[in-house]
């Protein structure tokens, strides 16, 4: 069967059980765009580039399976490094494919033309030219084999226009032939029975699960093994919902944000075992102080993470799904031979710390409206399986602490790109992939005007997103680095609370606007957007600007210096 | 030379375009100094191989090799360490002579199994093949009479062969034994 090169890419899509992909046409993609009409994939047309990166991720994130995006050359692939990028960081399968000048024109500066593999090498897992139309299908089955297996992460795939309109012989390729890469996945069997045994002796234990729990689709069984060994489990950022946070073993998230619990419990322990996590700066601190008394159990996919920041005593190189139904056994198995000790003082201790350090913040029934008030509110009149999905900065941090995640794959947000735009088309993308649930963008007044206009595709295409907006006026995280850091010299982080009027804008998108300025609108408001389920919704919070993000790690201090915040200050508590 | 300072990596990746601008990618955006680099098609035209000599002070070996490890096109590193391989590198050097000092640098050049590729009216350029150190040698001692130019390939390196059978073999002689 002959195909042109167009036709062969969106085939190839197919096959590889494409059903919707987020993109934006132009020159060099054109000939692509044209099969798409007669194809079974949904295309969703977004209103910038930058856009249908994020959407991918958000549908990656909610539903393990890679989003996919299409874009043009030149100004389109640049617009799609930022979320290639995040991918990146955040170990998130996503395939973009853009098009390119004809063959022959590379190099020569012509119209709409960029390096694109160039630019986009640091950013992806991997890359790909395409240089004959007979490659087509090779590479792109190549390119979601890399996308999705080992440590997950962005590919892209540069079209030539010219080979888009070129002809070759359709087939499929049986499986994909990469010498170069084998990503091992069944930890090593001794390796395994060494943390066993190290679990057996440790006293003051704690799991420290990572994002790599969620894409290993390992929460059943992580949750198998802390309640075998009834050791505490921490989760970070990008493992929010792996492990239910209504569990009693559940601490919550560390960090430089973290909880006191979590990150007091890290600090003391005697044994860290490191699930799919990273030791990001952002968890430890300052490394040389990071939990100084602990060894360490670290098993991940990408043999690059074990001894990267923390050298391991037991490296464990593996899927974390895999690894951990082998370390169960292995536990078992240990477990009949001795008796492990009695954690129980480790236990009180952990309570202690939860009853005398919980998250803290005073909401005044006159006001003014607080943003935790609001996060809190959001999730008490939300369905228990509800995704939620996040800006950065302090709207992130505190649905983060204050959502309770009892599900794998209700939360999604930018965690080390830390990227402000992420959440109205993250929030998309996840709702396109699991249409039946609720989806809420908890977003700040900062990172809701980068993207927005996003709102416009969501209206287009029906998709009942809901937008929480917590507006406070400023840039708010770096108005409190401001304010701690820089000796209240606030530069360049005013927004001002309705320049733009957020409710017009939303109604201009095709959304419903509402807006919440008292503590007693907050839930009414909240009933009215739930029950709007054919267009998207915007609330405009209008909420305290001088409330802060606690408890607080400050930056590159240690983990032993966490500020608890000013309602601990009251109390004349620390 | 695994010399404290270095680190030479040889490094087997499949011969197709773009794979030099991953490899040097990666070694800047990690933040890796190269000391040198060389890099050519194999025996088998598939594949190249890179010798890389890594400033060990910038970069942990094992990140190093982990990290390039991740590249796809990456198939295989070996790190060569100082009693472990042979390396040789090649240098080009155009010496500034007079009508007196022709004579020594010729001189110099025999000592040290030079080869004499050029002789200009007041220059000669001459190649020289060997180790680093002997490479350094004799630009220490051409270097009074002025070097007008000089290029050196980077070094390339082989493991050393076996004298004797691998111990693993033995062991598994043994066992059957």
């Amino acid at each position: 069967m002959k195909l042109t090169g167009a036709q062969a890419l969106i085939k190839s899509l197919e096959m590889e059980g494409t059903e919707v992909m987020f993109g934006l046409p132009g020159g060099a993609i054109l000939p692509v765009y044209d099969p798409l009409i007669d194809s079974s994939i949904r295309h969703i047309l977004v209103r910038h580039e930058q856009g249908a990166g994020h959407m991918a991720e958000g549908y990656a994130h909610a539903t393990g399976r890679p989003g996919v995006a299409m874009v043009t050359s030149g100004p389109g692939a640049t617009n799609i490094v930022t979320p290639m990028c995040d991918a990146y960081m955040d170990s998130i399968p996503i395939v973009v494919v853009t098009g390119q000048v004809p063959y022959a024109a590379i190099g020569t500066d012509a119209f709409q033309e960029c390096d694109t593999t160039g630019i986009s090498m640091p950013v992806t897992k991997h890359n790909w030219l395409i240089t004959d139309a007979q490659e087509v299908p090779r590479v792109i089955r190549e390119a979601f084999h890399v996308a999705t297996t080992g440590r997950p992460g962005p590919v892209l795939v540069d079209m030539p226009k010219d080979i888009s309109n070129a002809t070759m012989d359709w087939y499929w390729p049986d499986g994909v032939d990469l010498p170069g890469y084998k990503p091992s996945t069944k930890g090593h069997l001794k390796q395994i029975k060494d943390a066993a045994r190290l679990m057996g002796e440790a006293k003051r234990p704690v799991i420290y699960a990572g994002g790599g729990i969620l894409k290993a689709r390992a929460a059943e069984v992580l949750r198998e093994l802390a309640e075998l060994t009834g050791i505490h489990v921490v989760t970070t950022l990008m493992a929010r919902g792996s492990f239910p946070d209504d569990h009693p073993l559940c601490l919550g998230m560390p960090g430089m944000h973290g909880n006191y619990t979590a990150v007091t419990s890290m600090q003391r322990c005697d044994l860290l075992i490191a699930l799919g996590s990273r030791f990001d700066d952002r968890v430890t601190g300052k490394v040389g102080t990071f939990a100084p008394d602990a060894k360490v159990i670290h098993v991940d996919v990408d043999p690059a993470e074990l001894g990267k920041v923390r050298r391991p005593d037991v490296p464990i190189v593996g899927d974390c799904r895999l690894v951990i139904e082998e370390l169960v056994k292995a536990v078992k198995a240990d477990r009949a031979k001795r008796e492990w000790p009695s954690l129980e003082e480790w236990d009180r201790q952990i309570d202690q710390w939860r009853a005398e350090f919980p998250l803290k913040y005073d909401q005044h029934e006159d006001g003014p409206l607080k943003p935790q008030f609001c996060i809190e509110a959001l999730r008490d009149n939300t369905p228990d399986d509800t995704i939620v999905v996040a800006g950065v900065g302090q709207h992130q941090m505190w649905t983060s602490q204050l959502w309770r995640f009892n599900h794998p794959y209700t939360w999604v947000n930018s965690g080390g790109l830390g990227t402000m735009g992420f959440a109205v088309p993250a929030s998309i993308g996840a709702k396109v992939g699991k249409p039946e649930r609720m989806v809420w963008a908890v977003d700040g007044d900062g990172c809701f005007q980068m993207t927005a206009q996003e709102l416009v595709t969501a209206s287009a295409e029906r998709i009942p997103v809901k937008i929480a907006i917590l507006n406070n006026a400023y840039l708010g995280m770096v108005r409190q680095w401001q304010e701690l850091f820089y000796e209240e010299r606030y530069s360049e982080v005013y927004l001002s609370p309705d320049l733009p009027d957020y409710v017009k804008w939303a109604e201009a998108m095709g959304c419903v606007g509402l807006r919440a300025e008292t503590p007693e609108d907050v839930v009414p408001t909240i009933e009215k957007a739930n029950e709007v389920d054919d267009r998207p919704v915007v609330i405009d919070f209008r909420v305290d600007y001088r409330e802060k993000v606690y408890p607080m790690v400050p930056a590159g201090g240690s983990n032993d210096d966490i500020i608890l915040g000013p309602e601990f200050d009251k109390e004349g508590g620390r | 030379m695994s010399d404290g300072q270095h680190h030479i990596l040889s490094v087997l990746v499949e011969n197709k375009f773009g794979v030099l601008a991953r490899v040097a990618g990666l070694f800047s955006r990690r933040g890796y100094n190269i000391y040198s680099l060389a890099v050519s098609p194999t025996e088998d035209d598939r594949f190249s191989r890179m010798t890389v000599v890594v400033d060990a002070e910038s970069a942990p070996l094992e990140q190093v090799t982990k990290q390039l490890n991740k590249l796809i096109p990456v198939i295989k590193i070996t790190e060569l360490s100082a009693g472990e391989a042979v390396e040789r590198e090649l240098m080009l050097a155009t010496v500034k002579v007079g009508a007196e000092s022709r004579s020594q640098v010729t001189e110099l050049a025999s000592i040290f199994e030079a080869k004499i590729l050029d002789v200009g009216y007041d220059a000669m350029t001459l190649m020289v093949a060997g180790t680093p150190a002997k490479l350094d040698a004799i630009s220490d001692l051409l270097r009074p009479y002025g070097i007008a130019e000089l290029q050196r390939t980077g070094r390339i390196a082989l493991p050393k062969l076996a004298r004797e059978p691998m111990k693993k073999l033995r062991a598994v002689r043994n066992k059957t034994a």
